[in-house]
């Protein structure tokens, strides 16, 4: 059945609590949802004692189930406001649930400034001060907790940003070579952790499949169909592989949905030199520690990640993804692949959210601040003015709807005060919709409409027009939630999409874990209740339809190469939560 | 006439020579289909999964005009 840790930061405790009946059946989002919703007050201040942040694996985490080594993270968010849960991969997260623990919450907040490093090894679990690590970047505290508890520690850790509790700070873990960088990165969650002065989560133990399952046989069953459907896929075992998640450049630039400098256009002059293709090339031609087809945990058989290596063949920084590459790249005007790729170790290192620094880099260019294109400038203030904590670092670390008011403009790509991922709405409807109606503002993640719209994968619906975007906004947001709550890669969607008996085999693998009989129709439900808590939760916060809506400009700015504008109906955006 | 056509992803294998930021420019006699472009450029129809002509999505029965650009990719996905 497992235990919830709970981490009180006031008391500086940390004690084992059962299972509650009614979370048996959560893992993952379901679970950090359900928890901040029970718990947390929704007038809640997000950097206050009130707010709590949990981390849970997914259901079917610690287990050989492939790509199913998810940690989710959830709180409040400081950046938007409301419910918030990030998630990624790493190895932390399958150390966890092979301990029995189901989810980790940290409340209260210490009554005088100092960081703690939470321990958790097979014995129990301890705070212990973490002074000598304040305002340490993410490299080297892993590297120097892996020194001195451990190599193959799992570690879940804020940089200085999140220390300085910056709206967009991310929180951090390791892959197995040690490398932070697999973040859960969006809303502000790295904040949240500072606010609680929790510097690390530190998980020692070389357990990873331990999770118990009460029907092996049939479980491994269904394992091996869920493995075939993903080597039989050509997206998962092809295309990720060879050229990693940034091979989409080219094609929403070939789509002219690819946002370039700050949301002006939708084609870029410059993607074929940050594409994944790109990328690939770099890394035949560089060696060294330099590689594609790489592995963010045991057990992932899609391998999406990367080493992006330097000139000398020294890791430049793991892994460079598509809209990080994006985001710190096209909508800077920055072309030049080392660059990005620095920037990108930068955000990893302070503990920033890729994304939302690369869209508050865009609008602080909109302003002239820097420079679109200059690289070395965004460099520079990453690692001089955001690491240091300086007057333009925390505007900066504002996040993008922030950095927006205070220059003035209106080309602001948020909604809910969140920026918007590498998908134009203008160019990508369906993106658009999702954007408008998340329950965590503009995410691509929660209701990835790009499947349809660009990839063909799960169908098409045409980009260009507004019909038919609603409903693919609302079924993919359904399923996305169970997705997050089963621990699986996002990645295995694609697969879940197009090939028919891979769904059932995820939920034999849920029934032969926890000896349920659920079905395909159970998981649309389960869901479906997901999304009714975190929209009750962000209601009672004070959101309604009006937040439900994109940035003005949108709907006027007409988006090059098309001339198209969002024009999505408000009336059929509020029907997204119809079910 | 003139036309453009750009591999992307496994597809690059069938122009290998091809820098990444160009595509290759072909002189072929109307009528000209997707179908037909990909055949004379050597690329296995069955390898490929998205079209896009102009920038916008197209199928293998599109008819091409002198100065199109049409985009193919293999299955891809990422995010």
């Amino acid at each position: 059945m497992g235990k919830i840790l709970r981490v009180n930061m006031t008391e500086l405790t940390a004690k084992y609590e059962d299972v509650p009946e009614k979370y048996a059946l959560l893992g993952g989002r379901a679970l950090t949802s359900a928890l901040v919703a029970d718990e947390v007050p929704p007038d809640a201040h997000p950097l206050g004692e009130n707010n709590k942040i949990v981390f849970a694996p997914g259901l079917l985490t610690g287990t050989n189930a492939p790509c199913s080594g998810r940690l989710s993270v959830g709180a409040k968010s400081p950046l938007t406001g409301t419910i918030k849960e990030s998630n990624a991969g790493g190895i932390t997260a399958q150390k966890l649930a092979s301990l029995g623990i189901k989810a980790v919450v940290v409340e209260g907040r210490p009554p005088e400034d100092g960081l703690h490093l939470l321990v958790i090894n097979e014995d129990g679990a301890e705070l212990v001060p973490a002074g000598k690590f304040a305002g340490m970047g993410c490299y080297a505290l892993t590297r120097g907790l892996w020194q001195e508890y451990g190599a193959n520690s799992g570690i879940i850790s804020i940089g200085p940003a999140g220390e300085m509790r910056m709206a967009l700070a991310g929180v951090s873990t390791n892959d197995r070579e040690g490398d932070p960088g697999r973040y859960a990165g969006r809303g502000g969650l790295g904040a949240v952790m500072g606010a609680k002065g929790l510097k690390a989560v530190l998980v020692r133990t070389d357990k990873t499949f331990d999770a118990p399952v009460k029907d092996p046989e049939k479980f491994a069953e269904a394992v091996r169909k869920l493995t075939k459907a993903l080597a039989e896929h050509p997206v998962t075992n092809q295309a990720l592989p060879a050229y990693g998640t940034a091979v989409l450049i080219n094609i929403l630039n070939e789509a002219g949905g690819l946002p370039t400098r700050n949301f002006s256009s939708g084609r870029f002059e410059g993607a074929a030199k940050v594409s994944g293709e790109a990328m690939a090339e770099a890394v035949a031609q560089r060696g060294g520690k330099g590689r594609t087809g790489h592995a963010c945990h045991p057990g992932c058989v899609i391998r999406c990640s990367n080493i992006i290596p330097d000139a000398k063949g020294e890791v430049l920084c793991t892994p460079v993804e598509y809209e990080s590459t994006w985001a710190l790249g096209p909508n800077c005007g920055i072309d030049n692949l080392d660059h990005i790729a620095m920037l990108n170790r930068l955000c990893n290192d302070v503990g920033l959210d890729t994304i939302e620094t690369g869209v508050t880099l865009g609008v602080l260019m909109e302003a002239g601040v820097l420079a679109f294109g200059d690289g070395e400038a965004a460099i520079n203030l990453l690692d001089r003015e955001a690491r240091n904590g300086t007057p333009l670092g925390r505007i900066l670390g504002g996040g993008s709807a922030l950095a927006g008011k205070l220059f003035g403009l209106t080309r602001v790509p948020t909604v809910k005060d969140q920026g918007m991922p590498a998908y134009d709405p203008r160019a990508v409807k369906g993106m658009g919709v999702t954007y408008a109606t998340s329950t965590m503002g503009a995410d691509h993640t929660i209701g990835y409409s790009v499947t349809a719209n660009i990839l063909k994968v799960g169908g098409f619906v045409d980009p260009l027009q507004a019909e038919g975007q609603v409903d693919l906004s609302r079924n993919l947001q359904v399923a996305t939630a169970a997705v997050d709550a089963s621990g699986l890669c996002l990645f295995t969607a694609f697969a879940l999409l197009d090939i028919d008996y891979a769904l059932p085999s995820v939920v034999d693998m849920i029934n032969a874990q926890y000896g349920t009989s659920l079905t395909v129709d159970d998981v649309f439900n389960y869901g479906k209740e997901i999304l009714k808590t975190e929209r009750a939760f962000n209601a009672a916060a004070g959101f309604t339809a009006a937040h439900d809506r994109l940035p003005e400009f949108m709907k006027l700015e007409k988006l090059p190469p098309h001339q198209v504008t969002f024009d999505v109906p408000n009336e059929e955006l509020d029907t997204v939560f119809n079910f | 006439m003139q036309v453009e056509l750009q591999l992307f992803a496994t597809l690059r294998k069938y122009a290998p020579d091809q820098p990444l930021d160009k595509g290759l420019v072909m002189n072929v006699e109307p009528p000209l289909t997707v179908s037909i472009l990909l055949e004379k450029a050597g690329v296995p129809l069955d390898k490929v999964k998205i079209i896009m002509v102009n920038n916008r999505h197209a199928g293998f029965d599109q008819e091409l005009a002198a100065g199109d650009r049409v985009a193919a990719f293999p299955p891809v996905a990422g995010g």
